[in-house]
C-alpha cells in the first residue's frame, strides 16, 4: 500500500539521540497538523541490511500491505562508511478523514559503516519504541548482526529457505528459537497446508484416520526443502511419532529425502502392531513448482485412504481415494497469499505466539540425515 | 446399570492454528436476492473464501421468490460481492466460490420448494460422497421466520442423522415479548435450542468482544466496577443519517425496536455482567441472562421518568439541508414512531443498586458515534482551588465501538504554569493503532460460528425474551400514549426532554 502523506527528516553525521528527537519533533508537526494524525503504536522492527539490498528491502517492505511494523528502523551497512547518516520519514495509507484516526507509521533508516557494526545495539536501542514488542530481522545473512541486537528484540523473522544448506537453516533456526521466539517465513508458508490437512481429519469420523497413517509425501519448491520438512516435523510431533532414519536420493529431478517414524512407544494403539506401524516419509523436489513453498502434499493410510492436496488456481486442488476405490477431486477455497503476503504474515506473527513450530522444527531437526 | 462415556478423540493438528477447522457445510440462504444478503452475506462469504476460512467442502444454495436460473443467480451473486466486499476479489476465488452454487426459487410457504431444496441439498452430499452440515440462513422480512421453521420441520430438513442442521435467524426476533415468545415457541418446537443461532450482528463486532478481554483480563478496572466507585453509565448509538430508504421498516420498528432492544441492551450487559467462570457460551450467556433479570420491567407510571421518544424534525447535517421524519419519503405525515429514544434502567443487584444506566439511541443526530461512557463518582474532596481551573471532572472511562473504536480514560492534570489549575485530559488507546490487522466483518466471523456450532456470539432464548420483558412496557405505553411526539432539530443533540430522565447531577455527554 503506498503511503499518501510523508514528512521527512534527514542529517549528515548525526547521531541516535539526534534521530529520537527529530521523531519527536515530526510526530508533534504532525499531530499538530490535523488532529486526526496519531502514531501506530503496535510493534518495533529493526532491520540489518547491506546498503546494496536496501532498495530491494525496502521494495519488499512497502509490499506487505496493512502489516507494517509501526516504527522500522533499517540499519543500512556500506563497509567503508564512517559517517552515521540518517533519514526520518512518517507516513500514513490515507488522508485524514474527519472524525476519524489517521495512523502513522515511522521509518528510520539509519546508513551505518563497518566501525559501527560494535555498537549496532546502542544505535538501534534509542531508536524503537520503549515498550513495544521488536522484531528482529536481517534478510540476507549477516547472523552476526542478528546475534548483536537480540538483546533487543522479542521475535527474530527468519526464511530458513534464504540458507543456501538447509541443514544449516535447521540447525540456525534451532539454536535462534532457544534465545528468541523464531517466525520463520518457510513455516509460514506451510500454514494453508497444516490447516486443510487439520480440517481433512477435524470431522469426528475421520479423526481416528489419524492414528492409522503409513505414509506422507511432501513436493515442494527446490529452494524449499526446510518448509517441507517443518510440515513433516508438524505431523511428527503433534501425533506424537518419532523419526527413525532419512537419506537422500539426489537422483532424478532434483532429489528426494526419504524417511520413516514410527508412534512413539507411549502412544501405540490397537493395530499397531508390537513395534508400531512404519510411517513411510518422502520429500521431493518439484522443479515445476514457480515460487517458494509448498507443490502437494499426500496422506495414505494403512487401510488405503488417501488424501492429496495440491496447489491450484483459487485454492487447494483437494484428492481423496477411498479404501474402495471411490475418488473425488475438488477444490479448497483460499487466496494466494504471495511472496509479499507471506513476509507480512511474518510481521503480524510476531505479536503472536504459535506453540507449535518449535515442536515442528526439533523434529525436523531429528529428520536430519 | 451403567453406562460408558466415550470422550471425543481430540484432533492434535487443530493446536497452534488460528483458523480452527469448520466442517464441510451447505449453506442455505433464504432471502437470498435481498440486501441483507448482497451486502452483507455473499461478501462476508467471499472473505471468508479468500482466507481459506470456509469448510474444505462448502456448498451455497440461495432461496427466494423470484424465477430465476442458476447462472442468473451467481451473475448477481458476483456482483453483489465485486460491489460491497471489503477487499478486491481474486478472480480465481471467486470463480470457484460461484461455480457451483445453486439458487431454487419459490415462495417460503410453498412445500414444494423445500422438497426441492432437499434434493439440491441431497446432490451436494452424494457429489462430496458424506453428509454435509447443513445451515439454513433466515435473511428474510421476519414475518416469514415462522413460515419458514415450520417448512424446514414439515419437510424433514431440520433433523438429520449425523448431520448438524442450524438455523441462523436474523433481528429483529419479535417485535414485542408476545411475538418473541411465539416465535421461540414455533422454532423450539422444530429445533432444538443448540441448533438455533439468533443474530445480533453486534456480538460479531471486535470492539464489543473487547469489552470482554478490556474488563476480564485486566485487574486495574474490577475493583472499581461497582456502585462504589461507578456514578453512572450511558450508552449511546447515535447516527447522522436518517432512514435511508428503509422506511417500511423503519417507521414499523423506531429506535426503541431497532437499536436498544437488542444491540443497546447487548452492550449494557457487556459493561454490569458478571466474570464468567470460563469462556463457554453458556457461561457467558447465563451471565448476561443474570443482568437482564436484574432490570426491573418498566411500570407505566414510571414510564414517563425513565423514557423519552421523539422524531428528528428538518436541520442541517454535515452542511446539508435534511427533510424531517414527517416529510420522508413513504413516511405517514401522522407517523408517531420514534427515531430517537432513550431509556434510565437500574440493575437490581449487589454491583450495580443505585447506579443509573442511561441508553440513548438515534438518528440524524450531530454525529456518529456508538460508545459506553462509564462516570466514576467524584473525588470526596478536591484540595486544590478550582479558580482558573476549567473545570474538575469526575473521571471518566469512554469505551467506543464506532467510529473510532478504542478506550479514552479521561483524568484531571496540572495545566501547565505557576498555579495549580486542572483540566481533563485524555489517555487514549485507539483500536486502530495498536493491532496490524483489519478487523474481519462482524458477518465473517458470526457465519462460521454458527458453521461451527459455536453460539457464544447468538443470542439464546431466554435472552431474548429478556430483553423484551424490559422494552415492551415502555412500547405498549408509548402506544396508548397519543399525541405528537417531542421533536429534535436534526443534526442537533437530540431532544430536550431527555434531560428529564436524568438523574440530579448528571448530564449527557456530548455526541
Amino acid at each position: 500500500m503506498p503511503a499518501v502523506s510523508d514528512a521527512v527528516w534527514s542529517e549528515h553525521d548525526t547521531t541516535p539521540d539526534a534521530i529520537a528527537d527529530a521523531l519527536r519533533e515530526l510526530l508533534i508537526a504532525r499531530h499538530g497538523e490535523n488532529a486526526g494524525y496519531v502514531p501506530a503504536r503496535v510493534l518495533n522492527m529493526i532491520v540489518f541490511v547491506e546498503h546494496a539490498w536496501s532498495g530491494e528491502v525496502a521494495n519488499r517492505l512497502r509490499g506487505v500491505g496493512r502489516y507494517h511494523a509501526s516504527r522500522t528502523v533499517v540499519l543500512s551497512h556500506e563497509p567503508r562508511r564512517e559517517s552515521l547518516d540518517a533519514v526520518v520519514s512518517i507516513a500514513s495509507d490515507e488522508d485524514p478523514r474527519p472524525d476519524a484516526v489517521t495512523p502513522l507509521r515511522e521509518t528510520v533508516i539509519v546508513e551505518i559503516g563497518d566501525r559501527h557494526l560494535d555498537d549496532l545495539a546502542t544505535i538501534a536501542d534509542p531508536l524503537v519504541v520503549s515498550d513495544l514488542p521488536t522484531l528482529l530481522w536481517s534478510p540476507h545473512g549477516h547472523h552476526e548482526a542478528l546475534a548483536a541486537l537480540l538483546g533487543l528484540g522479542q521475535a527474530a523473522l527468519v526464511d530458513s529457505i534464504e540458507e543456501p544448506v538447509w541443514r544449516d537453516a535447521i540447525d540456525r533456526a534451532t539454536r535462534l528459537s532457544e534465545e528468541v521466539y523464531v517466525v520463520d517465513l518457510a513455516w509460514l508458508r506451510s500454514t494453508p497446508w497444516r490447516e486443510r490437512i487439520a480440517g481433512t481429519f477435524h470431522p469426528l469420523a475421520r479423526r481416528s484416520g489419524l492414528s492409522s497413517l503409513c505414509g506422507v509425501t511432501v513436493r515442494h519448491h527446490p529452494a524449499s526443502t526446510v518448509a517441507a520438512m517443518l510440515l513433516i516435523g508438524w505431523l511428527a510431533s503433534r501425533l506424537h511419532w518419532q523419526l527413525e532414519r532419512s537419506e537422500i536420493d539426489t537422483g532424478g529431478d532434483g532429489g528426494v529425502l526419504m524417511g520413516s517414524a514410527r508412534p512413539a512407544a507411549d502412544k501405540l494403539r490397537d493395530g499397531d502392531g508390537g513395534g508400531g506401524r512404519e510411517i513411510a516419509l518422502r520429500l521431493e523436489v518439484d522443479p515445476t513448482m514457480p515460487v517458494p513453498g509448498l507443490a502437494g502434499v499426500e496422506l495414505r493410510s494403512c487401510s488405503d485412504l488417501l488424501v492429496r492436496l495440491d496447489r491450484g488456481t483459487g485454492g487447494l486442488r483437494a484428492h481423496r481415494r477411498e479404501p474402495d476405490g471411490h475418488e473425488r477431486t475438488w477444490t479448497v477455497l483460499g487466496a494466494s497469499r504471495g511472496e509479499a503476503g507471506i513476509l507480512g504474515e511474518g510481521i503480524r506473527q510476531a505479536l503472536l505466539r504459535d506453540p507449535t513450530y518449535t515442536p515442528a522444527l526439533m523434529a525436523a531437526h531429528a529428520l536430519l540425515p | 446399570m451403567s453406562a460408558t462415556v466415550v470422550a471425543e478423540p481430540r484432533n492434535p493438528l487443530v493446536a497452534g492454528l488460528e483458523r480452527q477447522p469448520v466442517a464441510p457445510t451447505t449453506l442455505v440462504i433464504f432471502g437470498a436476492t435481498g440486501d441483507l444478503a448482497r451486502r452483507k452475506l455473499l461478501p462476508a462469504i467471499y472473505n471468508l473464501a479468500h482466507d481459506g476460512a470456509l469448510p474444505e467442502r462448502f456448498q451455497l444454495v440461495g432461496v427466494s421468490r423470484k424465477e430465476k436460473e442458476h447462472a442468473d443467480y451467481r451473475a448477481e451473486c458476483e456482483q453483489a460481492i465485486r460491489a460491497y466486499s471489503r477487499r478486491t476479489p481474486d478472480d480465481q476465488v471467486l470463480k470457484r466460490l460461484l461455480e457451483d452454487v445453486r439458487y431454487v426459487p419459490g415462495t417460503f410457504d410453498d412445500s414444494a420448494m423445500y422438497a426441492k431444496v432437499g434434493e439440491v441439498l441431497d446432490g451436494f452430499d452424494e457429489q462430496a460422497g458424506e453428509r454435509l452440515h447443513r445451515a439454513f440462513y433466515l435473511s428474510t422480512a421476519p414475518s416469514f421466520f415462522e413460515v419458514i421453521v415450520g417448512q424446514l420441520g414439515g419437510s424433514g430438513l431440520s433433523r438429520r442423522s449425523n448431520t448438524e442442521v442450524r438455523v441462523i435467524i436474523e433481528k429483529p426476533f419479535g417485535t414485542s415479548l408476545q411475538e418473541a415468545r411465539k416465535l421461540n415457541h414455533r422454532v423450539l418446537s422444530v429445533f432444538d435450542e443448540s441448533q438455533v443461532f439468533r443474530i445480533d450482528h453486534y456480538l460479531g463486532k471486535e470492539t464489543v468482544q473487547n469489552m470482554l478481554a478490556f474488563r476480564f483480563a485486566n485487574g486495574m478496572f474490577e475493583p472499581l466496577w461497582n456502585r462504589n466507585y461507578i456514578d453512572h453509565v450511558q450508552i449511546t448509538a447515535a447516527e447522522d443519517i436518517g432512514i435511508e430508504g428503509r422506511a417500511a421498516y423503519y417507521d414499523k420498528a423506531g429506535a426503541l425496536r431497532d437499536l436498544i432492544q437488542n444491540h443497546m441492551l447487548q452492550l449494557l450487559c457487556h459493561v454490569a455482567m458478571e466474570p464468567p467462570g470460563s469462556f463457554t457460551a453458556e457461561e457467558v450467556r447465563n451471565e448476561k441472562v443474570k443482568v437482564l433479570h436484574a432490570i426491573p420491567a418498566p411500570v407505566p407510571e414510571q414510564i414517563g421518568e425513565m423514557a423519552v421518544r421523539a422524531q428528528y424534525a428538518a436541520g442541517h447535517v454535515g452542511g446539508e439541508d435534511v427533510v424531517g421524519y414527517l416529510e420522508e419519503p413513504d413516511i405517514p405525515s401522522d407517523s408517531i414512531t420514534e427515531t430517537y429514544a432513550a431509556l434510565r434502567l437500574e440493575v437490581d443487584n449487589w454491583r450495580w443498586a443505585g447506579v443509573p444506566f442511561y441508553l440513548r439511541a438515534g438518528k440524524r443526530l450531530a454525529r456518529k458515534v456508538t460508545e459506553i461512557a462509564v462516570t466514576l463518582k467524584p473525588v470526596p474532596h478536591l484540595a486544590f482551588s478550582q479558580d482558573g481551573s476549567l473545570g474538575v471532572q469526575p473521571n471518566q472511562l469512554i469505551l467506543t465501538v464506532q467510529p473510532n473504536e478504542g478506550v479514552t480514560l479521561q483524568l484531571g492534570a496540572k495545566i501547565p504554569g505557576t498555579r495549580m489549575s486542572i483540566r481533563p485530559v485524555n489517555m487514549e488507546f485507539l483500536y486502530g493503532t495498536s493491532f496490524l490487522s483489519q478487523s474481519p466483518e462482524a458477518y465473517e466471523r458470526l457465519i462460521t460460528d454458527a458453521m461451527r456450532g459455536d453460539p457464544t456470539l447468538f443470542t439464546r432464548n431466554d435472552e431474548v425474551e429478556a430483553q423484551w420483558e424490559i422494552c415492551d412496557p415502555v412500547l405498549a405505553t408509548w402506544a396508548q400514549t397519543p399525541g405528537q411526539l417531542p421533536s429534535y432539530e436534526a443534526g442537533s443533540q437530540g431532544p430536550t426532554e431527555a434531560n428529564d430522565i436524568l438523574l440530579e447531577g448528571d448530564a449527557w455527554r456530548a455526541i
